[in-house]
Parts: structure tokens; C-alpha cells; sequence
């Protein structure tokens, strides 16, 4: 037994898997790289093919081709036990009439009872449960189970460690606070990390890389960072954070037509004639001091206050029938009653979609 | 210092080599089971190297399974069994021919006739009416003295009797009537008097402890749960009616092909025995051998007069198509509710 | 890439594959001998024409033709037929005022609703005689005589009460408080409220019940044997083909058409089951019902009139069995419980069932568990599954009688190597263990199902072996699902004559058989001590394993505080 806290990682290689149910194909030809270190989110909607990969992984499904590399082995076709990871499931699955001691000695069998008893003094002090050894996981809060459960799947010292929505059982309150620190916790073991969330937040928050997934496919594999300012896909546009549509066609290299307005476009943009320009909220001003390009006369429709930033809706004046969202700090607003403002859309913010 | 060991070393294989020794014999049976007791221990007695498995029916049912395993017969020997059912067996060939010891003894009604015989009787068992004295009080009915008196309309649904395809008992009515009454009045007879009958039962007896515990207060049994049940204190008449008895044979006989040859002939032995026929006198009025029994004191001295002539190989041979008539006529008619 | 490496299966991996595969196919070959062979055999018995048996298809041809045959039928179906009428509105009402209403005392009326399935079905028969026959206590209150078919309804009705009871208690159980609440709130009345929330929901349960209730009836004759008079049915009548005349081809064609009902009755319960759904949504709130003294007193009533129904028809028995000589001596006295001296089996008869109902209990258990558990939550072998599964609802299809004859025919067979069991203990068991499988087997995967789905693939992430992940975290957790299974075994070896009638010999003649013969010989008294004893020993056991299981329950308290998997 591995009683080292922190086990190089493995890189973990995905190629070409392929899974169906009947007639529906939960993933279709999915690759991904994850480097040793590494917590790499698996983000999308239900049903995107997340978790059916995740499992995959994990052995717990067979997929119908493909291959999976965890380090240097082949591991497509070995059984859950002969694959090596952890897994922390959403439910936890911790074993109610087993102690937490028990529960995270689960694993560690063929080594002796002293040496099991302080690999799992070492797990609880990671994950900071001293002291809670001879309690079970029903006398527990969500988020001590949560790290029980985490303690259990690396007690073993895994070179994979595979999260499914850990997070989904918990109340918001508890749950950035454990996003924290499972973030920390990673990085200092530095065990290669998948993690399956539909929460956006959450991904971007923890991940070094995310998979953004759609109908079994991965639409963008990038850091947080890149798939917020350049999303590949629309898709991925509005699955992370908000964001406008707007119709546009081509009147030349540099200029896209927007209902009645003429919009300059950064060089890097986009080759689409025609079709949509995605520009997030945040990015607009409102009524700016000075002027910038693609200023244009706006009115509002509703304001909301979100606390430390406020969220208007508005209509370009010659685009009709096409709310628009911003959002700016509470100082930037207009005075309250004003109905037409100055909307200006940087070049830099404007992405093309086809 | 060697002797206590040795004596003990003996002693254990003295006891293994006679448990070893012990046969076990299937002994398939119709006696009734209050008896099979004490037969076993008289039996065993005498003869201690031989242990008794008991294997016991109504006549009826025995009967049956004795023919469905002639092709590989699972009893040794039957101690107990009708004399009519013993004789279609013989007819199928189950029987094996021995002359126990004491054959001479046995009266000569009371074997089988072939030499040697393929079965020898222990005793007789008569048809018996148990009256029941305090319901025949409470429901004013009047004390029946012949067959036919029972086919009065204020017997209607008073009456119990055996079916005679699974009992014995039933069977020598049967037949008693069918002989007596000749056999177009003799079916008359049952029609008459299975307007009366409440129920049909299965074994023998049962009707007798019917009539004892006033649930039916007209019985037809047999006598020897008439004479037990009477000396229990049940207010019970034993009635038997003018017409004559019907009666059976109870007989042993030994099975052809049986592994257990030897100890079987010795049960054969004993049931003809003087020590045999001692046990059956305790139950029964009439023995296989003359001239030792004598009638309880609740039977008549003429008690043996009364039995009618039995004409047994008519019986037998007749045994199929009197069940089939008597099953087609009152087992299973609708109208009877 | 590196090509995949032979590797080492570790002895762990070993040790799953011969608990998951292994396993599954020891318990496939257990149920293919013990419940599809047998099953098999009834029917080449029947359709084979050898002689004197009393089968092949001229003679099914003659058999369901002939009058007797059809007045049989008839009787038989007008038994159950009553029988389900009368017993279901019952159990309908009795369940209504457990689940539904806030009577007083509901576990003594529920524990009294036991009673019946404490002994076999010949001890309602036998306290009727004692109550209504001609020498009955309360003889005066009927105008006919008890023997006959109102004997059989009545005692049949008593039998099968606590079976309708149970499906009804489990389907009122399931209460949606929201639809109530909305119900009230749009100013429906509560008998509106009832036929269109509480009936639908039950519609099933009702079906169900009755399709029970009249498949338990027709394939009885332990009740029809003690109070039927001449009033025969075709149960009696399968019974007399083997055992009376031996006939087994007849009695195999019996067989077939009494398994009927229950196949009708089963196959139509799978199709509604399928087009009904869930029963109730995840998200239900649990039904409190409103405060009623008229309604609690009605059904407080008809409660009590049951209850006393039942106590009087048990009470009977057991004061007869202790009755010196009835009806003429009424001192009390335990002659009738010298069993030595008497017909039929005696104390030994008592000893062998209680080792068959330990056996049968704790082999049963054990067996039926692990199948339960490899079936539910291994993965793999799915053709192997499926047979299992498939196999496993058979039982349910098959009632007692006809599972009997089946091991008649396929242990008697010549030249059948298994040939050796027949009449055996170890045949008994089986037997027994066989035909209450489903029922136990359903109590099983219910409580499997509520363990987290995760459990076994978290112990195969940790390399745990999924043998001593079973013994040490599943088995723990469902200790009180597995008592239930042992007494519910237990009890049912204890009770259980329908199929054993067949298959005992005189070694190991059981409780339930010596009660019926006792009876045949008319030594009523007798048979009244040994079902009495036979309904102490179950009662008495039933309780023991409550004891335990509320003490398990309650030592494991620390752990189960909060739902598992939480």
C-alpha cells in the first residue's frame, strides 16, 4: 500500500469512444487528452453523454469502440477493479453501517491493521475530519460526507480520481465553499481529476480545462478563460454564461449589417456571410464619458438589481423586437426614468456565428 | 489390565454388529393404526433382529399403490391387508406362496386355498351399526334392526358410511349388499339408501366415531371402533342387523421379489402364531384360527352366525366394475347437496 | 500506445467470478430442477397415454367431456368464485380502516388478521365442524347443516383473508396527501374523493387480490377434505387420481387445468402493471387522515366484527383440542395431545416439521437473498438474467397442489437419477422452498432496491470483492428484509400441505399431514391438538423473529437514523 499523499498522476487518453443505447448514441466518437495534474470539468446539459462517459472510464459501462488510456496502460477493456481511480458519486455511496473509519478503510485491504488505521488518520486529516473516525454517515452534514466519501477514493492512492456532480446534493451556500477547497485539495495531491457538472459556475471555477459536451459530442475542449471570451459553437455561447444575439449580414471584410445599423468588426471575428453576432452583456456601455465605435441609441426596457451589479434589458432603436441584456456596475446606470441611452458594442466583443 | 478394555472393545462391537444385523422390513398395512403399535412390539420381541417399518393406509389406498409399484415393489411383506384386495394382487402375480408354520392351525376359510397359500388370515372384521342412543332420543328416531330399515325417510341424512373405493369397510358393505339382495335389488338398495346417507367418509372407523360424538347418529362401521368407543363410555348401541353381516378376511401375505425374503416369512410366521392370534382376540370376535376366540361382551354369543356367506373370489374378481358402478351412480352426482 | 498486457487476475477477481457467475448459474440449475422440470414433467404426464395411468390425450379428451368433470368444475368455480366475492370487499374494508382511518389499536387488529396463516387450512374447517356441524356450539344459528359448499366458502374465506388483506394494505399505503388536499379544496365530497383518487389507485390491488383469493381457493383442499360432506371439487379430486387410485396421468390433467386461474391471473396483473405505471410519484406527501368519530366508529365496527370472527373460529380450536370427549364430556383435558397413541404421525410428525420449516427457513433465506442480490446488482450476463428472472415469477404462477404433482412425477420417474430424493427431508425442503420463492424473492429486491445503486460499483472502484462487499455491507443493511424472509418461510413450512401431501413418507410425514389424517380417521380431537400446536409454533416463532428483528433494528440505530445513501 501506497501511504504517499501525493501520487504522480496519470495522463489520461480518451480516442474515438462510441456508445449507444438502441437508437439513441449517448456519445459519438469522443476524444479528449487529460494531463497528469489536471482537473479537466465535462460540463453540458442532461443527456449530453457526461456521465456515460464518465463511466466508461470508470468501467462501469462497456462502450462499443474506442480506447482508453489511463498512463500507460490499456485499459478499454478491464474490469472496474483492475482499472485504478477513485470515484466520488453524487449520491456519495457511502456505507451506512460502516464507520467513517471503515467506510475510508474500505479499500485498503492487504496491508495491516496498523498501517490501514493511519493511512486513514492521514486521509481525515486531509480532507480535516480528525476526530470523526468512530461516527457514521448518517450522524453527518452533507458536506462531511461529501469528504468522507472523497477520503474513502483516495485513500487507496488512485493515479485517477473521477467526480459525478459532486456537488449537485448540496445547498449553494455550502457549495462554492467546497468547490475551494476540492480545488486546493487536487492541487496539492496532484492527482489527474475529471469532473462531470451541468453547473457552469461550478466548472469554471475548479476546472484547468473544460469539455463542453452536446448530444454525446465534445463542441469545445479549452480553458474556462477561452471558452468564455471565444466559444467554439453557439451552443457553447450560450450554455456558459449570457449572452445577445444578434442577425447580421456581411457588407464587406471589415462591416456587418445589424437591422438598421452598421456594426465594425474586429479582424479576427469571424468568415461568415451571414448569421448571428454573439456579444456578451458585460461587454456593452452604457451611456459611455467618451465615444466608441458602434455607438447606437438604445431603450430600456427593465432594469433588475442583482446586488453587486445590475442586469438592463434593452432594445436597439433600429432593431426592433430583439431584447438585448447588459450589465454594468450600479454606478453606470442612468438615472432611473431615463428611457433612451447610448448603447456602444466594441468591435473586440462582437464573435461571428454562421 | 488389558481384560476391562477388551470387555468394552466387545461389548461396542457386540451392540454395532447387532444394530448392524438388524433388517429393516417394509411392512405395508391397513390395521388400524391404534393397533400397529402394540403388534410391532409383540412381534419385535420375538423376533429382535428384525425392526418393523410401518407403511399405513386405508385398504383402498394401499390397495392402489401396492398395484402401481408392482414393477418395483417398495414393501416386503403386508400384515394387515382385506383378503379381497390380497387376492387381486395374487391374480397379478405380486404374491409369494409360503405355508407359515402354523398353517395347520388355520381354518380353512380363512386361507388362501391354493398349496401353499398366497395369503393367510389373522382375523374378521364384520359390518357394525353405531347407534347413537342420546341423539336418537333428542331427534326421535327409532332403533334400526335390519338393512333395510335404514332406507326410512327418518334416517334422511342421518346416516354415515365409508366410500368403498378407499375403504375396506365400504367395500365388504358393498358387496354384503350386492350378495345378499342379489344384484339388480342390491343396487336398489343403495339408491334407497344413498338418499339417506350425509356423507361418505373415508376410512372405516370414522363413521363409528361419527355416531359416538352424535354428529351423525347412524354409523356404518365396523365392529371393532364400536367396541372401543363403547368402552370410552360413548353412548353408542352396537346394532347388527337381521339380514347378516357382511365381512372381510384380514390376512397377511408375503411380496414376490422382496430383498427382505427371509425376515418376511418370519413375520408371516408369527401373524399365524398362537401368540399372533392372542393379540388379535383383544380386537376381534373372530379369529383365523377356530376355537380360541370368544365375542366381546358387548358382541352376542352367536356373534359368528350372523356373518353372511361371502362368496370372496366373486368379490375380487368383481372388485373394478362394482367400484366404477357405485362411483358412477353416488360419487359425484349432482343432485346429492 | 502500448498494446494491452496479459495480466494477473488478482484472487479477489477470482473470488467475484465465481460468487457473480458461479453463482448465477448454481441458482439457475436449483431453479431449473426445482421449479421447471418438475413443471414440465406434469404436463408430459398428462399427455402421455401410458396405461393405467390415466393420461395422453384421448383420456384428457375424455376427462374434460365427461359430466362429472364438468359438475366438478363447477363446483370449484362456484366455490372461488364466492369465495373472492366475499373476501375481497372484506380485506377491502379491513385495509381501508387500517391505512385510511384513525381507529384505535390498529397492530392488535392487524396482528389478529395473522391468524389464519399460522396453521393450515384444515384448522378454519375443523373449528366450523365444532361450531356449526351437527353437534356444533352454534348449531341453531344455521339452518342447514355447515357441511358442503357453504363449509367450504366459509372456511376458504378465513383462510384466504389475511392473502386479499396484505395486496390491499400495501396498494391503501401508498397515499398521495396532495391529491386529497386538492380534492377538498375543488369541494368534492368524500365519497367523490374516494371513486376518483382512492379507487382508481387500487383498482389493481382489488384484481389482484381477487385473481389470489380464487386461485388460493380453487387449488385448496385441505378445507374441502374436513367440511366439504360430498360436496367434491376438483382439488379433492386431483388429490384422489395419485394418492387414491394412483392414477398420475389423470391427476397431471387435473393439474393443467387448475393451473390456469393462476396463469390467467398472473399474466393479466404483469399486462396492467405495465400499462399502469408508477404507483406513486417521488414526491408524494404522506396521507394523515382527517379526524371522524361517525366513520372511525363504523369502521371501528366492522374491524371488531372481523376480528371477532377470527378469534371465535381459532378459539374453537384450540378449546375443542382440549375437549375430553365432545359433545358429551366437556372436562378439559390434553389427551387428544398424546399423539403416540394415536393415527397418523405423532410427535414425530411435529419433529419433522419443525426441521423441515428450520431448513427450509434458513436454506431458503440464504438462497433466495444471494439470488436476489446477484440478480439485482451484478451486471453482466444478461441471458443469464433474464432466464433467472423468468424463472423466479414461475413459482408464483404455480399453485401448491400443482407444484406437488409435479415432484410426484418428475421424482418418480424411472430411471431418474434424482430418483433418490423422492420421499426424502431434503425433497420437502426444496419443494417448500420452491414454491414460496416469488414472495420472498419480491421481498428481497424491495429492500435491495432502496440501497443506493452505487454501493457495488463504489466497492469495485475501491478493488473490494463484490463477495465481501455482500456480506459485510448489504446483508447488515437488510437484516430486517432477510428476518421477514425467515419467518415468512418458516411459517409457510410450518402451514403448508398442498404439496407435501404427495411427497412425504411415513419418515418424514409432516404436522399439516398428520392433522389431515387424524381427521380422516375421525379422531376430529386430535386433529384439533395438532393444528393447534402446528398455529402456537408458528405464532410463537413469528413473534421470536419480531423480537429480533425490532432488537436488530434498534442496536443498528445508530446507523439508520437518516435514509440510506443520504
Amino acid at each position: 500500500m501506497n501511504t504517499a499523499l501525493t501520487q504522480p498522476g496519470a495522463p489520461m487518453k480518451v480516442r474515438g469512444i462510441q456508445k449507444r443505447f438502441g437508437a439513441f448514441t449517448a456519445l459519438d466518437n469522443v476524444s479528449l487528452d487529460v494531463a497528469a495534474g489536471e482537473l479537466v470539468c465535462l460540463l453540458g446539459p442532461s443527456g449530453c453523454g457526461k456521465t456515460t462517459l464518465l463511466r466508461c472510464i470508470a468501467g462501469l459501462e462497456r462502450q462499443d469502440s474506442g480506447e482508453l488510456y489511463l498512463g500507460e496502460r490499456d485499459v478499454s477493456l478491464l474490469p472496474p477493479q483492475a482499472r485504478d481511480y477513485g470515484i466520488l458519486f453524487q449520491s456519495y455511496a457511502l456505507f451506512p453501517n460502516l464507520s467513517v473509519e471503515a467506510n475510508i478503510g474500505y479499500g485498503l485491504t492487504g496491508s495491516g491493521r496498523d498501517e490501514v488505521r493511519k493511512r486513514v488518520g492521514q486521509m481525515l486529516e486531509l480532507v480535516g475530519l480528525l476526530g470523526s473516525e468512530k461516527k457514521y454517515p448518517g450522524q453527518l452534514s452533507g458536506g462531511q460526507q461529501q469528504r468522507v466519501a472523497l477520503a474513502r477514493a483516495l485513500a487507496p492512492a488512485p493515479s485517477l480520481l473521477l467526480l459525478d456532480e459532486p456537488m449537485s446534493a448540496l445547498d449553494a451556500r455550502v457549495r462554492e465553499h467546497l468547490c475551494t477547497e476540492l480545488r486546493q485539495l487536487q492541487r496539492r495531491l496532484g492527482i489527474t481529476t475529471l469532473m462531470v457538472t451541468h453547473n457552469q459556475d461550478e466548472a469554471m471555477l475548479m476546472a484547468d480545462r473544460i469539455a463542453v459536451m452536446n448530444n454525446g459530442k465534445v463542441e469545445q475542449y479549452a480553458t474556462p478563460q477561452e471558452i468564455y471570451d471565444r466559444p467554439a459553437t453557439p451552443f457553447v455561447a450560450e450554455f456558459v454564461g449570457q449572452g445577445n444575439w444578434l442577425p447580421f449580414s456581411r457588407n464587406s471584410a471589415s462591416h456587418a449589417q445589424v437591422g438598421g445599423m452598421k456594426m465594425r468588426l474586429a479582424d479576427d471575428a469571424g468568415v461568415a456571410k451571414s448569421g448571428r453576432l454573439f456579444c456578451r452583456p458585460e461587454a456593452i456601455s452604457v451611456n459611455p464619458p467618451v465615444h466608441e465605435e458602434n455607438l447606437f441609441p438604445a431603450k430600456v426596457r427593465e432594469i433588475t438589481f442583482l446586488g453587486n451589479r445590475c442586469r438592463m434589458s434593452f432594445e436597439l432603436e433600429q432593431l426592433p423586437g430583439h431584447p438585448l441584456l447588459a450589465e454594468l456596475a450600479p454606478e453606470a446606470m442612468p438615472r432611473l426614468g431615463a428611457q433612451d441611452i447610448w448603447v456602444a458594442l466594441p468591435p473586440r466583443s462582437l464573435q461571428v456565428f454562421a | 489390565m488389558f481384560k476391562p478394555l477388551a470387555l468394552v472393545a466387545a461389548v461396542l462391537t457386540a451392540f454395532s454388529l447387532n444394530a448392524l444385523a438388524k433388517t429393516e422390513l417394509t411392512v405395508y398395512t391397513a390395521l388400524e393404526a391404534e393397533q400397529l403399535k402394540t403388534y410391532k412390539k409383540a412381534f419385535e420381541q420375538a423376533n429382535p433382529d428384525i425392526e418393523i417399518k410401518w407403511v399405513r393406509d386405508s385398504t383402498g389406498i394401499i390397495t392402489a399403490k401396492l398395484l402401481a409399484e408392482k414393477d418395483r415393489p417398495q414393501a416386503d411383506v403386508v400384515w394387515g391387508l382385506a383378503a379381497s384386495s390380497l387376492a387381486i394382487l395374487d391374480q397379478q402375480g405380486m404374491l409369494d406362496n409360503y405355508a407359515p408354520k402354523d398353517l395347520d392351525k388355520i381354518g380353512k376359510n380363512y386361507r388362501d386355498a391354493a398349496n401353499p397359500p398366497s395369503w393367510v388370515g389373522m382375523d374378521v372384521w364384520a359390518a357394525t351399526i353405531c347407534f347413537n342412543t342420546i341423539e336418537a332420543q333428542k331427534q326421535g328416531l327409532a332403533k334400526p334392526v335390519s338393512w333395510q330399515d335404514l332406507t326410512k325417510p327418518e334416517y334422511k341424512g342421518k346416516i354415515v358410511m365409508p366410500n368403498p373405493a378407499s375403504s375396506g369397510t365400504g367395500f365388504l358393505d358393498v358387496s354384503a349388499w350386492l350378495q345378499t339382495f342379489g344384484e339388480k335389488q342390491g343396487w336398489q338398495y343403495m339408491d334407497d339408501l344413498h338418499q339417506n346417507i350425509g356423507q361418505y367418509v373415508h376410512s372405516g372407523s370414522k363413521p363409528c366415531k361419527l355416531a359416538a360424538s352424535g354428529e351423525f347418529p347412524i354409523g356404518i362401521s365396523f365392529e371393532y371402533p364400536a367396541i372401543q368407543l363403547k368402552r370410552q363410555g360413548a353412548p353408542l348401541d352396537i346394532i347388527l342387523p337381521k339380514e347378516g353381516l357382511g365381512w372381510e378376511i384380514e390376512a397377511t401375505a408375503v411380496i414376490k421379489g422382496s430383498a427382505h425374503g427371509d425376515a418376511a416369512k418370519k413375520l408371516a410366521d408369527f401373524s399365524a402364531s398362537p401368540a399372533a392370534m392372542e393379540l388379535y382376540k383383544a380386537n376381534f370376535a373372530i379369529l383365523a384360527q377356530p376355537g380360541i376366540a370368544k365375542p366381546q361382551t358387548e358382541l352376542p354369543a352367536d356373534y359368528e352366525q350372523r356373518l353372511i356367506k361371502n362368496d370372496f373370489a366373486w368379490a375380487s374378481k368383481n372388485r373394478d366394475s362394482i367400484l366404477a358402478e357405485w362411483r358412477k351412480r353416488y360419487d359425484g352426482k349432482s343432485e346429492k347437496q | 500506445m502500448t498494446l494491452p498486457v496479459a495480466r494477473q487476475v488478482s484472487r479477489a477477481e477470482w473470488g467475484d467470478r465465481i460468487f457473480v457467475v458461479g453463482g448465477k448459474w448454481l441458482w439457475l440449475g436449483l431453479l431449473v430442477v426445482a421449479v421447471l422440470l418438475p413443471l414440465l414433467a406434469i404436463f408430459w404426464r398428462g399427455f402421455s397415454s401410458e396405461s393405467g395411468q390415466g393420461g395422453g390425450l384421448v383420456a384428457a379428451g375424455e376427462l374434460l367431456t365427461s359430466a362429472n368433470f364438468h359438475w366438478l368444475l363447477g363446483n370449484s368455480l362456484k366455490v372461488s368464485l364466492s369465495v373472492a366475492a366475499i373476501v375481497v370487499p372484506l380485506a377491502y374494508l379491513f385495509a381501508y380502516a387500517l391505512q385510511r382511518t384513525l381507529i384505535p389499536c390498529k397492530s392488535v387488529w392487524r396482528g389478529l388478521s395473522l391468524l389464519p396463516l399460522m396453521a393450515p387450512s384444515m384448522l378454519p374447517g375443523i373449528a366450523l365442524v365444532y361450531l356449526f356441524g351437527n353437534q356444533g356450539l352454534l348449531r341453531g344459528l344455521l339452518s342447514e347443516n355447515i357441511y358442503g359448499f357453504w363449509g367450504i366458502v366459509l372456511g376458504e374465506v378465513i383462510y384466504t383473508f389475511p392473502h386479499a388483506l396484505m395486496i390491499l394494505l400495501s396498494a391503501l399505503s401508498l397515499a398521495d396527501a396532495r391529491l386529497f388536499d386538492a380534492a377538498s379544496s375543488m369541494g368534492a365530497s368524500p365519497a367523490r374523493a374516494f371513486r376518483s383518487i382512492t379507487w382508481p389507485a387500487t383498482r389493481q390491488a382489488v384484481f389482484a387480490a381477487f385473481c389470489l383469493v380464487f386461485t388460493l381457493t380453487i387449488t385448496d383442499f385441505g378445507v374441502p377434505v374436513v367440511v366439504g360432506g360430498d360436496y367434491q371439487v376438483l382439488a379433492l379430486e386431483a388429490y384422489k387420481a395419485v394418492v387414491g387410485q394412483q392414477q398420475f396421468g389423470r391427476g397431471a390433467l387435473i393439474g393443467m387445468v387448475l393451473l390456469l386461474p393462476a396463469l390467467f391471473s398472473f399474466g393479466v396483473d404483469a399486462w396492467l402493471r405495465r400499462r399502469h405505471g408508477e404507483a406513486m410519484s417521488g414526491r408524494a406527501q404522506v396521507f394523515l387522515p382527517a379526524p371522524s368519530r361517525l366513520r372511525d366508529g363504523c369502521y371501528l365496527a366492522i374491524v371488531l366484527l372481523i376480528c371477532a370472527l377470527l378469534l371465535l373460529v381459532f378459539g374453537m380450536a384450540v378449546y375443542s383440542s382440549l375437549v375430553k370427549f365432545w359433545p358429551y364430556n366437556l372436562s378439559l383435558s390434553l389427551n387428544h395431545y398424546q399423539f403416540e397413541d394415536t393415527a397418523g404421525g405423532g410427535w414425530l410428525a411435529y419433529r419433522n416439521s419443525l426441521t423441515m420449516a428450520l431448513c427450509t427457513a434458513l436454506i431458503g433465506s440464504v438462497l433466495i437473498f444471494t439470488g436476489a442480490y446477484l440478480m439485482e446488482k451484478t451486471k453482466g450476463q444478461k441471458g443469464l438474467n433474464l432466464a433467472l428472472r423468468m424463472l423466479s415469477f414461475v413459482p408464483m404462477a404455480v399453485p401448491g397442489l400443482v407444484l406437488g404433482l409435479g415432484y410426484v412425477f418428475f421424482f418418480n420417474l424411472n430411471g431418474n437419477p434424482l430418483h433418490v430424493f423422492y420421499g426424502s427431508m431434503a425433497l420437502l425442503v426444496v419443494c417448500t422452498i420452491a414454491h414460496y420463492l416469488t414472495t420472498a424473492q419480491m421481498t428481497a429486491t424491495t429492500a435491495l432496491r432502496q440501497l443506493d445503486a452505487e454501493f457495488e460499483a463504489a466497492a469495485l472502484s475501491l478493488k473490494a470483492p463484490l463477495y465481501r462487499h455482500y456480506l459485510r455491507v448489504t446483508v447488515p443493511i437488510c437484516l430486517p428484509a432477510l428476518l421477514d424472509i425467515l419467518r415468512y418461510l418458516f411459517v409457510s413450512a410450518m402451514t403448508t400441505v398442498s404439496a407435501a401431501i404427495f411427497l412425504y413418507s411415513p419418515d418424514t410425514i409432516l404436522a399439516a399431514v398428520a392433522v389431515l389424517n387424524m381427521d380422516d380417521a375421525g379422531n376430529v380431537g386430535g386433529a384439533a391438538a395438532m393444528s393447534t400446536l402446528i398455529l402456537f409454533t408458528s405464532a410463537g416463532v413469528s413473534l421470536l423473529l419480531a423480537w429480533a428483528s425490532r432488537g436488530a433494528l434498534r442496536r443498528s440505530q445508530a446507523w439508520r437514523q437518516t435514509a440510506p445513501g443520504q
